[in-house]
């Protein structure tokens, strides 16, 4: 499924969309250049989920975790990864074997030790805009998912 | 009083020895290493973050360049964060193995209070209280330091830091990442041509946020012919925008607080237009500036051992467990 996004405000409100569609444990890449509103877009998923507080930038720390009402959010960035065997030394499994949102920036860093995402979203340069691809690839944990975006309800 | 301080938060391995009155004696950083004899073989390019291997040798390395041994240590210093979990318990386990060991006392000490007290090194050390800017990689604050222990953080980055902008920025510009010295150097070819904004200094407060220039950035990129002159000029204005901002920010910091010293740390503080349009505020507002020496800059042993040494001296120790805080709020430091 393909949207598009005219400002960063869209980019949150996609994130919204989305933390309310997925289930509590879900593994989300996120593709996108430098600038294209990958972080923006967990700021959205953050702000639904009610996080008040700043929502920083994971590249230096690999990975910020947050514990919002009940429900948990790991947002990693792998921006910095000179070897994908480097999220061994990080622990990855443990943080994705929790019951957790996990959001995945530069997921091709990591590529050969990450499992399959559940859905990805692919966040392209259109003009000044952006257009965003959205694809389930766990189509049976993700069966029948619909995505409220600007009041019209999306089947993924 | 000899004592080993140990950072092992990030990338950077490092090792130092500080005695109380004789000042600093010995450091050595992992990639000062010459020989890769000392550890079996070609170090591996997936060991950013294997500090296992790097630092019984540089515990080694200055212990001999100070013609010191074991016993003459008196205290052990190491970062217990925040950063990285896995780097963190390297530096942790090793410290307090060895104080275990040599039957000596080991101390915490909070990676961010090092780099603040990194100018305590120099010579001429500035006094208490004053207003610190710490800007790196991954961290861009302002303190008020009132003394040793005694923090109180007045804005931060809301989103990248101001070394990261620099870096993703530089990646934009086509140059290698990290990229933010190489940034620099192309600025010094660019022209005034692109007004660049200057990040949340259009309202009270002293935040930052300079995820939006990433933005900006990659749209004047695309509306220019992306030739070499125009990606100077973009890095100019690039530079700009961030001295600017900071310098106004650290103004209304020391306004504020009413202080009359900066002190600037962090990696990104080397970088020479920044400095100069701090130098030049801090002259106007008759306010005393500072920046540790360019290798204290960026993460080393020397502050990690300087900072643990005056909590030893005063008494505090670590208990026997090895304690590691990816998360710690300065806040939370006791003060001496």
């Amino acid at each position: 499924m393909n949207i598009t996004l005219e400002t960063p405000e869209d980019t949150e409100l996609l994130g919204a969309a989305l933390w309310q569609a997925l289930p509590e444990k879900c593994l989300l890449f996120l593709y996108g250049d430098l600038g294209a509103g990958k972080t923006t877009l967990v700021r959205g998923l953050l702000r639904a989920a009610g996080h008040q507080g700043a929502v920083k930038s994971p590249t230096y720390t690999l990975v910020e975790e947050y514990e919002v009402n009940g429900r948990r959010l790991f947002h990693f960035d792998l921006y910095r990864l000179k070897d994908p065997e480097e999220l061994e030394w990080m622990g990855m499994d443990d943080y994705l074997n929790q019951n957790a949102l996990s959001c995945i920036e530069w997921p091709q860093m990591g590529a050969g030790f990450l499992p399959k995402a559940d859905l990805e979203v692919r966040l392209n340069y259109f003009q000044q805009q952006r257009a965003a691809e959205i694809n389930v690839l766990a189509k049976n944990r993700l069966n029948g998912i619909k995505l409220n975006w600007k009041n019209n309800n999306l089947l993924l | 009083m000899y004592v080993l301080g140990i950072e092992s938060s990030c990338d950077e391995t490092a090792v130092a020895l500080y005695h109380a009155s004789k000042g600093l004696i010995a450091h050595t950083l992992y990639s000062q290493i010459a020989t890769h004899a000392e550890y079996g073989g070609v170090v591996p390019e997936l060991a950013s973050r294997d500090h296992i291997r790097k630092l019984v040798p540089l515990i080694k390395t200055v212990l001999k360049e100070a013609e010191l041994t074991a016993k003459d240590i008196e205290g052990i210093a190491y970062t217990a964060g925040p950063g990285l979990m896995g780097s963190l318990l390297v530096g942790a386990a090793t410290a307090q193995s060895l104080a275990w060991t040599w039957q000596i006392p080991a101390i915490a000490v909070h990676h961010m209070e090092g780099h603040l007290l990194a100018p305590m090194l120099e010579d001429n050390p500035p006094t208490y209280p004053f207003v610190a800017l710490l800007i790196s990689g991954g961290h861009t604050m302002l303190i008020e330091v009132r003394a040793i222990g005694k923090y109180r953080l007045l804005g931060e980055s809301l989103d990248d830091a101001a070394g990261e902008a620099f870096d993703k920025t530089a990646k934009m510009l086509g140059l290698e990442y990290p990229g933010g010295p190489k940034l620099a150097e192309l600025a010094r070819s660019g022209q005034n041509r692109f007004k660049f904004p200057r990040p949340m200094t259009d309202r009270p407060g002293l935040e930052f946020s300079f995820s939006g220039l990433k933005t900006f950035t990659m749209n004047a990129l695309h509306a220019t012919q992306q030739t070499e002159q125009d990606k100077a000029d973009i890095a100019f204005a690039f530079q700009q925008a961030i001295a600017e901002t900071l310098s106004i920010k650290c103004k209304r910091a020391l306004q504020q607080t009413q202080l009359k010293t900066l002190v600037v740390a962090g990696g990104v503080s080397a970088n020479q237009e920044i400095r100069q349009q701090l130098q030049q505020m801090a002259t106007k507002e008759g306010a005393d500036i500072r920046f540790p020496r360019p290798e204290f800059c960026t993460d080393n042993g020397a502050m990690i051992a300087y900072a643990g040494c005056q909590r030893l001296m005063a008494g505090q120790t670590q208990n026997l467990e090895i304690f590691a805080r990816p998360r710690w709020p300065m806040e939370q430091l006791i003060s001496l």
